[in-house]
C-alpha cells in the first residue's frame, strides 16, 4: 500500500465522529461544563468534518489506484458519520427537553406532601419524620431537606 | 435526600461504590414522583416510568422554598446554586 495514496482522512474523520461520541457518556458527562452544553463534543465534530471534507474531495478527485472503490468506502464512512453525528446532537439538544411540564409539582411557598419510602437499607423513612427528628449526633432537627429526584440507573 | 424508582439493591450497588452518605429512598412504583407531579412515562427499561430530574429545598415545616426543575436532563442544579439556596433557609 503506498502511504501517501492511502486516504487517512476519510478514516481520520469516521474515527473521530464516533470517539468524540463516545467521549460524552464515558468522559465529559462528569463535567457540567461539557454536559450542559457538549461544546468540547462540537468541536471535535468540527474537525472531523473538515478531515470528511477533505477526504471525499480526495476520493472524488484523487488519482487512486481504484476510483469505484474509494469513491465507495468514502461515501460509506461520511454517511456513517453524519450518522452518528446526527444522533448524538438529536439525543444531547432535542430528546433531553423531552420532559413533562410537571405543572401539579410543589411550588415555592407551598406544604410539601408528605410520602414514606424504603432507604437503601430497606428501613421505611417519612418526609415528615426527617423533618421533625434529629439526624444522628446532631441536637436539633434539620433546617431543610433538599429532595433530588433523579431519573435512576436503569 | 435521593429519590428514584430504582429498587434498594440498586442503590446499595451505587452507594457501595460511590460513597455517598445522605439517604437513598426507593420509590418503585413512582408513589411519590406521581403525587408530586413528577412522572416522566415511558422511560424505564421495562417501558415504566421514572421521575423527571427535579431538585426541592423544604424549610423545617416542609414548605418549599426553592425548586429547580430543569427543561433539559443534562442540566441540574450546580452545588453552588444549592448552597445559595440553602443560605436562605432558616
Amino acid at each position: 500500500m503506498n502511504i501517501k495514496r492511502f486516504n487517512w482522512q476519510i478514516w481520520a474523520g469516521f474515527l473521530l465522529s464516533f470517539l468524540a461520541s463516545l467521549a460524552y457518556p464515558l468522559f465529559f458527562i462528569n463535567y457540567p461544563i461539557t454536559r450542559d452544553f457538549p461544546w468540547a463534543t462540537l468541536v471535535l465534530y468540527a474537525l472531523a468534518v473538515v478531515l470528511l471534507l477533505i477526504g471525499l474531495k480526495r476520493a472524488f478527485t484523487g488519482d487512486t489506484k481504484r476510483p469505484l472503490l474509494s469513491k465507495l468506502v468514502a461515501s460509506g464512512l461520511a454517511g456513517l458519520s453524519v450518522i452518528i453525528i446526527g444522533l448524538f446532537l438529536f439525543s444531547t439538544l432535542i430528546m433531553s427537553r423531552w420532559l413533562p411540564p410537571s405543572t401539579g409539582a410543589p411550588q415555592v411557598g407551598q406544604k410539601a406532601p408528605d410520602f414514606t419510602l424504603s432507604d437503601a437499607s430497606g428501613k421505611q423513612v417519612s418526609l415528615s419524620e426527617l423533618l421533625s427528628q434529629p439526624i444522628a449526633g446532631q441536637p436539633n432537627p434539620p433546617k431543610g431537606v433538599l429532595l433530588v429526584f433523579y431519573r435512576g440507573y436503569w | 435526600m435521593a429519590i428514584s424508582v430504582d429498587p434498594p439493591e440498586t442503590n446499595r450497588g451505587m452507594l457501595a461504590k460511590a460513597g455517598y452518605t445522605f439517604p437513598f429512598l426507593s420509590d418503585p412504583n413512582a408513589e411519590a414522583i406521581k403525587r408530586w407531579d413528577l412522572l416522566h412515562e415511558g422511560q424505564g427499561t421495562n417501558g415504566g416510568g421514572i421521575a423527571r430530574p427535579a431538585e426541592f429545598l423544604l424549610d423545617s415545616q416542609g414548605v418549599v422554598r426553592w425548586v429547580n426543575l430543569t427543561d433539559n436532563y443534562l442540566v441540574r442544579a450546580r452545588p453552588e446554586q444549592v448552597l445559595e439556596a440553602a443560605k436562605a433557609v432558616e
